[in-house]
C-alpha cells in the first residue's frame, strides 16, 4: 500500500506540476456569475453540512491534499498536492507526514504555517475549547486522528489511533479546507479568511457573494478569473430563465431536475449540461424504539412493499439509481454490482412476489385489508421529501399498511428526528466523499451524531472499523458489501434511491470539470476561464 | 383638531404597543428556534451546543426579559444583532429598506396613475365598448394572482427579446434602477390598480347622478371640469381609503413579487428570516411595517379633511 501510496504521490505531484503551467489558450481576466439556490447559512465550510456553503466558499481555501478538479472521479488515486506538497506514511501506516509548501500567505497577508494545520484540526477533534466551532457535523471524520503534531513551520504529521487509508479521502474533500489560527471561529462564519485562489469581498444575505482573484495565490498563473459573483435567486423558475437568457454563465450544481433540462437544453441548445449523480439518497427511516416498529418483521414486511423502480420512474424519469448504501457504478466506487444487490430484501426484481410475502407477514401479525396497520408517515416539508413520502405511503398501501402523510416543518425535522419523535419517516441523506468511511461512519455507527434513527449493531460497528483499516482495496470492498448485507437485512436505514440531476454551464466557460461522484469537492475554479 | 391628533396619537403609540407584544409572543409560539435551524442545515442535533446557542443568543431566558431586553434596545436605538449574520440588525435591515420602498411607491403610483384615470374614463363612458374593456382588465387585474403575472413576464422576456429583468444588485444609474424596479411595481400594482379602477368606477358612477353634476353642466362647466373637478372630488374619499388599506396589503404582494423578480428588498428578507426565526430581524421589521401602516393610515385620516372640508375633527 505504501508502495502505491509514493507511486501516487510522485504522480500526482507531476501531474500537479504540469497543471500550474499555464497553457497559451487559455484567457486571463473576466467575472464568473453564478446563481445560487438558496440563502447559504454561513461562510464557515467546516460548520456547515450542505453545498450551499461548500460551493461557493471552496474557493476561498485551500486544503492539504484535494482531489484532482480536471477528472471526474474522485479517489484515491485522483488526490493531488494543495498545500501540502508531498506526504508520506510511516511503516505502521498510523502516522501520515505532510511536507508543506513555504512561502503560502493568508487573504491578509500572514504567513501559513504547520500551526495553521494543527489549530484547524484541533478545533475539529474538540481539542480547542476556546474557541470552539459552534457546529461541528463531521467530527466523525476525525475520530481516528489522536493529534495533529508539528514538526517546524512546514511539516505535520497526523497521528492516528489505527491505520485508515481513508483519511487521505477526507483531507481530499471539498469540506476539509485549512483555516487560520489567528482567525476566530465566528469571523470565519462572516468573513473568511484563506490561502485559496479567491479573496473573499462580501456576504450580503439573501442576495450577493462576492470574490476577487487573490493576486498573491501561491500557484503561478492561476487562477484565471478576475473575480465570481453569486447571486441568490430562491426562486428555481426564475434562476432557470436567468440562465437560459444568459445571466448567468453557470447554474448551482446539481440544480436542474431532470423534467427541467428539457426546458434548458431546448431553450439554450448551447449550453453543456451534464447529469451526474447527486450522492443524495432517498431513504427510508423506521424507529425500531416505537411499537409495533419493534417487531423486526414489520420491518420486513415494509421494506419488501418498495417498488423502487417505481419511484425513480415517477420523481426522476428513470435516471435515478437503484443502491445500496454506497454510490452504485459506473461513478460510485463502492457500490454493490445489481445481481448482488437483487439478493437482498427487498430488491429483487419481482416486486408482487415480495409484496405477497410482506402481506403474509402483516396477516400473520394480524392486519389484513379491511383492518390495516394505521400510521403516520412523517416527512419534512420539503417537496424533493413530500413527493416520494406521497409514493411510499401508496406502496405500503399493498401490504396492508394504511399511511397517513405527516410533514413536518423543515425547521425542526433533524430535531424531532433526532430525539426519536416519528414511528416511519422518508428521509434525504447527503454523503461528502464516496469512501464508506464516510458514508457508514456518519449514518450508521453508534457514536455518530448524525446517525438519525440510533441505529446501533456492535457487530456492524466492528466491521466498519475492519474495513476502515483495511488497506487492501478489494478486501475492503468485500467487508463494504458485507456491511451492505447486514444493514439490509437490519433494516438500518433502507435506501430508496440515489437521485441523478444536471449541472449546467454556457459553452464559453471553460477549464470546468463536474465531479461525477461527489458534489461537494471540485467548485475550486482556479482553471476556469471564460472564453469570450 | 388639536385634542384629536393627541388622541390618535395616543391610539398609535397603543396599537404599535399591542403589536410588539403580538409579534414577540407569535414569533416564540412557532415550534423550533434559530438553534433548531442552524443544527438543521448542518443535518443533526448536538443538545449541549444547542444549550450553549441559546445561553449566548440569550434565548434561555424568560419571555418577559427577553421582551424587556427587546424594547430597551429599541428606545436606544440598538436593534440588536442579527442571529443568522451575526451581524447589527440595524445594518441588516437599512440598506433594504429604499428598495422595497421604490418598489411600493412605485406600486402605488402605478395603481392610482392608471387605476383613477380608467375608473373614471369607464365610469364616463359606462356600458360602451371601451367600459366593457376596461371592467375585463380590472376583472383580470383582480383574479391573476401576481406571482404567475411575474413569471409569466419574465418568461416573455427572455422568449421574445432574450433578456431577463430582474433585479441587479448596482444599477448604473438611478433611471436604469426605477426602470428595473416598474416592471415588478407593475406586476404587483397591478391588482390594486383593478381595485381602484372598479372602486373609482362606481364611486363616480353614483357621484354623476347627483343633482349638483346636473347643475354643473347647466352652468356651462366644461365636461373635464364636471368630470374631474366636480365628480372625481367627491367620488375619490373611498378610493383614498382603499388606497390606504392597499398600501398595507402590498407588503403582502411584495413578497411574491421580491422572490419572482429576486429583489434583495424588505418583503422577501422577512419571509426569510421568519423561516430562520432570526427574531431581531422579524421583531424590528415587523414593528417598522406596522409603524408604517399605522402612519399611512393616519395621514389617510387627515387626507380626508383636506379632500372634504365638510369633515371635522373638533368634538
Amino acid at each position: 500500500m505504501r508502495a502505491r501510496l509514493a507511486l501516487g504521490t510522485v504522480v500526482s505531484a507531476l501531474a500537479a506540476t504540469l497543471a500550474v503551467t499555464p497553457a497559451l489558450a487559455q484567457k486571463q481576466g473576466g467575472t464568473l456569475r453564478i446563481y445560487h439556490r438558496d440563502n447559504l447559512p454561513s461562510a464557515s465550510i467546516h460548520e456547515e453540512a450542505t453545498v450551499s456553503t461548500v460551493q461557493p466558499f471552496m474557493a476561498v481555501f485551500n486544503n492539504l491534499v484535494l482531489f484532482d478538479q480536471g477528472k471526474r472521479l474522485n479517489s484515491l488515486e485522483t488526490i493531488v498536492p494543495d498545500l501540502a506538497e508531498s506526504w508520506a506514511w510511516d511503516p505502521t501506516a498510523t502516522k501520515l507526514t505532510f511536507k508543506l509548501r513555504q512561502g503560502v500567505k493568508w487573504h491578509d497577508g500572514r504567513p501559513f504555517t504547520a500551526k495553521d494545520v494543527q489549530c484547524t484540526f484541533n478545533k475539529l477533534t474538540g481539542k480547542d475549547t476556546e474557541d470552539d466551532f459552534r457546529r461541528n457535523p463531521r467530527a466523525i471524520w476525525w475520530q481516528n486522528l489522536k493529534e495533529v503534531a508539528v514538526n517546524g513551520d512546514h511539516e505535520a504529521t497526523f497521528v492516528l489511533n489505527r491505520p485508515q487509508p481513508s483519511i487521505l479521502s477526507m483531507l481530499a474533500s471539498g469540506y476539509t479546507p485549512i483555516y487560520p489560527c489567528h482567525v476566530k471561529a465566528q469571523t470565519m462564519r462572516t468573513n473568511p479568511i484563506g490561502t485559496g485562489p479567491f479573496k473573499f469581498v462580501e456576504f450580503k444575505r439573501g442576495d450577493t457573494v462576492k470574490f476577487v482573484r487573490n493576486p498573491d495565490y501561491w500557484k503561478p498563473g492561476r487562477p484565471y478569473l478576475d473575480a465570481i459573483e453569486w447571486k441568490v435567486i430562491e426562486n428555481r423558475s426564475t434562476r432557470i430563465l436567468a440562465f437560459v437568457s444568459g445571466e448567468f454563465d453557470m447554474t448551482f450544481a446539481t440544480d436542474v431536475t431532470i423534467p427541467l433540462l428539457k426546458d434548458v437544453t431546448s431553450q439554450a441548445p448551447k449550453a453543456v449540461c451534464e447529469i451526474a449523480p447527486t450522492y443524495v439518497s432517498t431513504n427510508l427511516i423506521i424507529n425500531p424504539a416505537v411499537a409495533p416498529f419493534n417487531d423486526p418483521k414489520i420491518r420486513s414486511a415494509m421494506a419488501l412493499a418498495l417498488d423502487r423502480k417505481a419511484f425513480v420512474d415517477i420523481l426522476s424519469a428513470g435516471k435515478a439509481d437503484l443502491s445500496g448504501v454506497m454510490l452504485p457504478g459506473p461513478e460510485g466506487l463502492w457500490g454493490m454490482p445489481p445481481e448482488v444487490l437483487q439478493t437482498l430484501p427487498g430488491y429483487g426484481g419481482d416486486v408482487e412476489k415480495n409484496r405477497a410475502e410482506a402481506r403474509k407477514i402483516m396477516e400473520g401479525l394480524g392486519y389484513s385489508e379491511a383492518k390495516p396497520l394505521k400510521i403516520k408517515v412523517s416527512t419534512r416539508n420539503i417537496a424533493v421529501y413530500r413527493d416520494p413520502a406521497v409514493i411510499l405511503i401508496d406502496q405500503l398501501k399493498k401490504v396492508h399498511i394504511d399511511g397517513e402523510l405527516e410533514v413536518i416543518d423543515t425547521s425542526i425535522w433533524h430535531a424531532k428526528v433526532t430525539r426519536g419523535e416519528f414511528s416511519v419517516g422518508l428521509n434525504l441523506t447527503g454523503v461528502g466523499v464516496d469512501d464508506p468511511d464516510v458514508n457508514l461512519y456518519e449514518n450508521y455507527a453508534c457514536s455518530s451524531e448524525r446517525n438519525l434513527t440510533k441505529y446501533c449493531n456492535k457487530e456492524v460497528d466492528t466491521l466498519i472499523d475492519k474495513q476502515s483499516s483495511e488497506t487492501d482495496v478489494a478486501k475492503r470492498r468485500q467487508i463494504v458489501w458485507e456491511i451492505e448485507k447486514r444493514l439490509a437485512a437490519d433494516l438500518a436505514r433502507p435506501i430508496i434511491f440515489y437521485d441523478r440531476q444536471a449541472t449546467c454551464w454556457q459553452p464559453y466557460v471553460k477549464g470546468f470539470v463536474l465531479h461525477h461522484n461527489s458534489i461537494y469537492n471540485n467548485w475550486r475554479y482556479e482553471d476556469v476561464w471564460l472564453d469570450k | 383638531m388639536g385634542a384629536y391628533l393627541v388622541r390618535r396619537f395616543l391610539l398609535m403609540v397603543l396599537t404599535l404597543f399591542g403589536m410588539s407584544v403580538l409579534i414577540f409572543v407569535m414569533l416564540r409560539l412557532v415550534p423550533g428556534n434559530i438553534t433548531d435551524i442552524i443544527f438543521d442545515s448542518a443535518g443533526f442535533v448536538n443538545p449541549a451546543k444547542k444549550a450553549a446557542i441559546e445561553r449566548q443568543l440569550g434565548l434561555d431566558q424568560p419571555i418577559v426579559t427577553q421582551y424587556i431586553t427587546w424594547m430597551a434596545g429599541l428606545a436606544r436605538g440598538d436593534l440588536g444583532y442579527a442571529f443568522v449574520s451575526e451581524k447589527p440588525a440595524l445594518d441588516e435591515i437599512l440598506p433594504r429598506i429604499p428598495v422595497t420602498a421604490k418598489l411600493a411607491v412605485l406600486a402605488l403610483a402605478f395603481s392610482v396613475l392608471f387605476g383613477v384615470p380608467l375608473g373614471v374614463i369607464s365610469a364616463v363612458r359606462q356600458n360602451t365598448g371601451l367600459d366593457y374593456v376596461l371592467r375585463v382588465v380590472s376583472l383580470s387585474g383582480l383574479s391573476l394572482p401576481s406571482f404567475w403575472l411575474g413569471l409569466l413576464i419574465l418568461m416573455a422576456c427572455v422568449h421574445w427579446f432574450g433578456w431577463i429583468p430582474i433585479y441587479r444588485s448596482s444599477p448604473d444609474n438611478f433611471w436604469q434602477e426605477i426602470a428595473l424596479l416598474s416592471i415588478p411595481a407593475a406586476a404587483v400594482g397591478f391588482r390594486s390598480s383593478a381595485l381602484v379602477m372598479r372602486l373609482t368606477r362606481s364611486s363616480m358612477l353614483e357621484v354623476l347622478r347627483q343633482d349638483y353634476i346636473r347643475t354643473a353642466r347647466a352652468k356651462g362647466a366644461s365636461e373635464p371640469s364636471v368630470n374631474y373637478d366636480h365628480a372625481l372630488r367627491n367620488a375619490v374619499l373611498p378610493v383614498v381609503t382603499v388606497i390606504g388599506i392597499e398600501a398595507a396589503f402590498l407588503v403582502g404582494g411584495l413578497i411574491v413579487t421580491e422572490t419572482v423578480f429576486n429583489i434583495p428588498g424588505v418583503a422577501r428578507f422577512l419571509v426569510e428570516a421568519i423561516r430562520w426565526r432570526d427574531y431581531p430581524i422579524v421583531q424590528n421589521l415587523v414593528m417598522f411595517i406596522a409603524i408604517i401602516v399605522v402612519m399611512v393610515n393616519f395621514i389617510v385620516d387627515m387626507a380626508y379633511a383636506a379632500l372634504d372640508p365638510r369633515i371635522k375633527y373638533e368634538e
